[in-house]
Parts: structure tokens; sequence; C-alpha cells
């Protein structure tokens, strides 16, 4: 391991705020290009079953 | 067309119906095994990797920058290549290919761009610096978002995917020239310093993570396209039967 | 109009056209040039009026004025010709689009980039551009002005069904301008310090040929998508 303690690993040698703000953007990137098209494939397949029960034309 | 020396899987791809199947098979194993190889990749760089001599710690950025870097550029050639495949052999799953790349391949350069410069500055002293790699990459984002732009403002689908591709075309015929030219204006206007990153010197506990995060990288953001493409498929085929069969289920 | 029956005739007739056209609203011929001008004038405005520090500049200076003039004036390029339908039948005719592409370009250089090159020197002047760079300035601007036109031919047939084209072709069409911009002001940099311009020179030509062995066939491309969209 690279760091002794855990604290000195949250410190990483005074460059903490460039590590652990880079790292945060690469998991924000990571959970949003994943968690936004979940959520938008579930939106539109629940609009489009309820459009085809209603009139059996999806459009 | 050419149908002789081309293998079948290549017409088999060209149904959506086959490619929705096909891909759902895919998303558990590349869940699994992207996000194995993302935890194995970040912890080993983060915790059990040196800190490089000269920049400390802030070294261990390079484990995001590299990968999305590399990212970035590949998944525009994807978006290009898928793009030409629609446009030549009128393929609608790559058109719908290249369109859930666009908005990945661009979130992707951002996330190279922000870590470039964050990078940036323990290293160089400011929070920008217009040195080649950087440059080239800001570059790359304004092609990506030409491309979304150029999506967006066409409203006949068809029509859309293909001015869009003839553009990411031309887009990947300028990419080699726009990197020559800007690594030479570079060249011009900074003596050489040391880069971000020194590939070749860096010794194997260095570059072994960076590898496991590149590969690992790959199979997520590769997930979140095939999330996409899903999304495209179900939406554009909606008036076939076996995506009304699917949703009516 | 009389038949075009071959390559040379068909690409005449539409230089023809298109100039006589342009020439019939000559108050809009002045606009890219006008702008050209202002846009220069901007900086010594809007930063500082000194002389070393606008002679720095300069080089770069046109050569960005040069190119955001030559955008301004590429959303005309077939938008008349779409809204009155000439341009349907413009492609449906069996001669290659290709060459009604590339003689609709060269009306629009020279009356946009050629008109620039010659109106250079005065901004050259207004910016303190020291008079050895002149000459390059103006071999850049003549060899560069032809490429971005190409370029811009790309993104105005792309956009030339949309109503509000003209911002998106500056976005679409910017980032394929950059290493023209780099060489471009590159060579006039070379010629205000006395170094030799012949490369820069040579790699323009290189880009002028590129873009004129590709640009047609991608804006054919991209005219026959939009027209049929």
């Amino acid at each position: 391991m690279a760091f002794a303690t855990f604290s000195e690993f949250l410190n990483m040698g005074g460059h903490g705020l460039y590590v652990w703000l880079s790292y945060g953007l690469g998991f924000l990137t990571i959970a949003l290009c994943l968690y936004v098209p979940i959520i938008q494939g579930r939106a539109s397949r629940k609009t489009l079953r309820r459009r085809i029960m209603r009139d059996g034309d999806p459009s | 067309m050419a149908s002789k020396w081309l293998p079948r899987w290549f017409f088999q791809l060209a149904s959506p119906r086959w490619c929705y199947d096909f891909t759902g098979k895919l998303i558990p194993w590349f869940a699994v095994v992207g996000g194995l190889l993302l935890a194995v990749g970040i912890v080993w760089g983060l915790l059990f990797a040196p800190s490089d001599y000269q920049q400390g710690n802030s070294f261990r950025i390079i484990y995001l920058h590299v990968p999305a870097a590399i990212l970035a550029q590949s998944l525009y050639m994807l978006m290009a290549i898928a793009g030409a495949i629609g446009l030549i052999w009128k393929m609608k799953v790559a058109d719908m290919v290249a369109k859930s790349v666009a908005p990945i391949g661009a979130a992707i350069a951002i996330l190279a761009l922000a870590t470039g410069a964050i990078w940036g500055k323990p290293t160089w002293g400011s929070w920008w610096v217009w040195d080649a790699r950087l440059t080239s990459m800001l570059v790359l984002l304004f092609l990506y978002l030409g491309v979304i732009a150029l999506n967006s403002a066409i409203e006949n689908e068809k029509t859309a995917a293909q001015s869009t591709s003839v553009l990411s075309l031309v887009g990947l015929v300028n990419i080699p020239i726009i990197k020559y030219s800007v690594e030479w204006w570079n060249t011009l206007h900074q003596p050489a310093t040391f880069t971000l990153t020194e590939k070749p010197a860096m010794p194997a506990e260095m570059w072994m993570p960076l590898l496991v995060m590149v590969i690992a990288t790959y199979i997520v953001f590769g997930l979140a396209i095939i999330l996409r493409l899903r999304n495209e498929i179900l939406v554009r085929e909606r008036r076939s039967s076996w995506v009304k069969a699917l949703l009516t289920r | 109009m009389r038949q075009a029956h071959s390559m040379v005739g068909l690409f005449m007739l539409t230089f023809k056209r298109d100039l006589v056209l342009a020439y019939r609203r000559k108050s809009e011929l002045v606009n890219p040039l006008i702008f050209f001008l202002i846009v220069a004038s901007l900086f010594p405005i809007g930063v500082s009026p000194e002389p070393n520090f606008l002679s720095q500049l300069a080089p770069g200076l046109v050569w960005v004025a040069a190119l955001l003039a030559t955008l301004l004036s590429m959303e005309s390029l077939f938008k008349s010709d779409y809204e009155d339908g000439s341009l349907e039948q413009l492609l449906l005719s069996p001669q290659p689009i290709f060459l009604v592409v590339l003689s609709k370009v060269a009306a629009h250089w020279l009356l946009s980039g050629l008109a620039l090159t010659v109106v250079a020197p005065l901004l050259g002047v207004m910016l303190f551009l020291p008079a050895e760079g002149m000459p390059g300035l103006m071999l850049s601007l003549l060899l560069g002005t032809p490429t971005l036109s190409l370029i811009g031919a790309i993104g105005a047939a792309l956009t030339v069904g949309l109503r509000r084209g003209g911002v998106l072709i500056s976005l679409l069409v910017l980032p394929l301008y950059i290493p023209v911009l780099i060489f471009g002001s590159s060579a006039v940099q070379a010629a205000v310090t006395g170094l030799p311009l012949d490369g820069y020179l040579a790699l323009l030509g290189a880009m002028l040929a590129l873009a004129l062995a590709l640009a047609p066939i991608a804006a054919g491309a991209a005219l026959r998508i939009s027209v049929s969209g």
C-alpha cells in the first residue's frame, strides 16, 4: 500500500483536492451515463405501453 | 451489395430485433465484468500503485484521464464507422448505434478535459494550459457537439442520421490533420516540456492498473452505449409486432 | 438556358449564373467585407490600440476575421437555390453534383475570399502589421480562403434545409477550420520575422488540394440528403 494511514490516503500528499475532484467527476460521469438511459428507458416504455393499451397504435 | 465476401453475421446485425435480443444477453456480463475491473483498477491505482517522483500523488489522476482520452477518440471512430455503414448499406441499426454513441463520447471527452485540467493545476500551476493534447481533445469535443447539434436540428430521423453520418466522416478525415497541426502549433509556442503521461518510461506497477482501467472503461461505457441503443431500438421500432408484444407482456 | 454538354460547359454555366445572381444583389456583396473590417476594429477598441501589442496580434487576428467573414457568407451559398427549387433541378440533372458544387464555391470565393484577400492589407495597416508581412498575408489568404469556402460548403450543404442554419454552420465548420488557421497565421508570422514561407504555403496548398478533391463530394452527398429530407 502506498499510504500508511487513512488520513494520508485522503490527503494524497497535499494533492487530495485534485485527486478526489477528478475521481468524483469520473464516478459522476459513469453514474450519469448508466443511470440516464435506464430512467429514460423506463419512461419511454411506460409511455409506449400506455399508448398501445389505449388505442393499439404506439405512434 | 458485396454479400459474397461479407459474413452472415454482418447482415444479421441489421435486424433491430436480433440486436435487441443479443444486447440483452450481453448486459449482465458487461455489468459484472466491467464493475469488477473498474473496482480492481481504481483500488490498484489509488492505493497500491506508486506515486510519481515528480508529480506526487496527483499522478493517480492518470488512471482516469488516459482511459477517458483513449475512449473519447475510439468512440468517435466507432460513431463515424457506424454512420458510414448506415449510409452505405442503409442499415437502421448502424444509424442507431451512431446516435447512441454521440452523447457518451461527448461526456467522456468532457471528463478527459476536466481531469486533464485538474491534473494540470498541481503540475503546471494553472487550471488550464493550451498544450497539444488538451487542445486536440477540446477540438474533438467540438466535433462531437457539432454532430449532436446537427442531429437535434433535423426533424426527419432518416435525414438526420444520413447528415450526421456525412458530418462524422468529414470529422474523421480531419482528425489526423487537426492533431498534426495542433501538435505543430504547440511546439512553436511552447518549448518541449514533459508531457502529462510518459507512457514508455512507466514501470509495470504504474501501467498495469492503467491497462486494467482502459479495459474497464471500455466495458462500462460500452454498457452505457448498449443501454442507449436498446432504448433507441424500442422507440424506433415501436410499430413492429415484436416490440408491441414485448411491451405488453 | 443553353444545354451544357461538357464538364467545363456546365461548370462555366453555373459559375456565370451565380455571379450574375450575386451581381443583382450588389449591396449584399460588400457585407462580408464590412464585417471583416468591423471585426478587426473591435480589438483595438475593445482591448488596446497600442501599436506594439496590435502588431503581435495582427497575423492571427486578420486570419480570424477572414475566417469569421467567410463563415458568415456561407449560409447563402445554397439557400436561395434551395428555396426557389432550382437546387432540386440541379441535383436531378445528369451531370455530377461535385461539379455544380465546385462552380458555386468558385463563384462564392471570388466574391468573398478573394475580396477579403484584396482588402486584407488595409487591415494589416490598421493593426500595425509590419510591411514585410503583407505579401505573406496575401499569399496565405489566397491559398487559405478557397479551402475555407470549400469546407464551409459542406456545412452549408448539411444545413440548407434548416430554417436557422446560420449559427449551426459555424459550430460544424469551425473545428475543421483550425488547421488552416494555424498554418495561415503562422505563414504571416514567419513573413513578419523574415523566415521562409515555403513550408507553410506548401502545407496550405496541400490542404487546398485535399479540400478540392473531397469537399465537393461530401457537399454533394449532403445536398442530396438535405434536399430529399
